[in-house]
């Protein structure tokens, strides 16, 4: 990662223009050229750098329902879940804790009762009881790393 | 509860074809246009509309932080009394180095945390320094926490509205 790396990475995670050439834009307030962004920004995609380039969307702004889930997973048992839970289109992300929590999942939905639906789902599957966690409220989300 | 923005089918076309990415050319929104079958203003004048009704939070990159060095992951959780959770949200919640910050439900009795707060640093020493900022902040309304790492990724998607 060079310096212009550094600079998409800590100035565009936010702010990117709703314009005809946006990156013409970003290139002018990085002293560089269209061209360069563009392809930058592909190659840190591309390396992993990057996870995602474009609008970030509010799930629940769009009538959706987003929540948190734990489940107390044996390890000797990990395997199984995790494929079972995986492969549901709903869980947008998991995580392992080191917790007797161990698994840590975030459902997505476009209502309520699908999201109910789905954790009845996990919990028929996989056999193990699922602690839902839905948001009682936010205070902050969207925190800016330093490259 | 947040307020939820009505979306028409137009918007719902704008998300499905954004919310995997924008396009990496010299004009993205036309591109995006062409997709939805709409003039590239109408897509930039909904696309605003969206970001100032909160709908899109942000457009921008988002960094692996994992990729940027930030290993240490820390889900801190705390119990912290029912009638100041507003207050200390507020509070942690501006810290520069609470990515999310939520009230969520206790299970009682196994898990009596109350208060979410993601840390995200270097190292596991750097999320137990930063954790005891958010100590001091919380003062005697501690009533107990729990760091729990993340040890590893099983997915991460992102969120999708279906097509």
């Amino acid at each position: 990662m060079d310096e212009l790396d550094r600079a998409i990475i800590n100035e565009l995670q936010g702010g990117f223009p709703v314009c005809d050439q946006p990156f013409a834009e970003v290139a002018v307030r990085l002293h560089t050229t269209e061209q360069e962004i563009i392809s930058r920004i592909g190659l840190l995609l591309k390396g992993g750098t990057l996870s995602r380039f474009g609008p970030m969307y509010h799930a629940e702004r769009m009538g959706g329902s987003l929540s948190l889930a734990a489940m107390k997973i044996p390890n000797s048992d990990f395997g199984r879940v995790t494929e079972i839970v995986n492969a549901m289109p709903e869980v947008a992300h998991n995580y392992a804790r080191d917790h007797a929590l161990s698994m840590w999942f975030v459902l997505a939905t476009e209502t309520p009762r699908e999201h109910a639906a789905a954790l009845e789902r996990i919990e028929l599957k996989t056999g193990y009881p699922v602690y839902d966690m839905p948001k009682i409220k936010e205070y902050f989300i969207g925190l800016r790393f330093a490259a | 509860m947040t307020a939820e923005a009505s979306l028409d089918e137009i918007d719902r076309r704008i998300v499905l074809a954004t919310q995997s990415g924008l396009p990496l050319e010299s004009q993205p929104y036309h591109a995006v246009a062409r997709q939805v079958g709409i003039a590239a203003e109408e897509v930039m004048v909904r696309m605003r509309r969206m970001l100032e009704s909160g709908v899109i939070r942000r457009i921008g990159v988002v960094p692996n932080h994992y990729a940027l060095g930030y290993k240490a992951n820390g889900m801190t959780v705390w119990d912290v009394p029912d009638d100041r959770v507003d207050e200390l949200g507020e509070k942690v919640g501006a810290l520069d180095f609470v990515s999310h910050c939520y009230c969520r439900p206790r299970h009682l009795p196994d898990w009596p945390y109350n208060f979410f707060a993601m840390v995200h640093g270097h190292d596991r020493g750097e999320v137990e320094e930063l954790v005891r900022r958010i100590t001091g902040l919380i003062g005697d309304a501690d009533r107990g926490h729990e760091i729990l790492y993340s040890t590893r990724i099983l997915k991460k998607t992102g969120l999708r509205i279906g097509g």
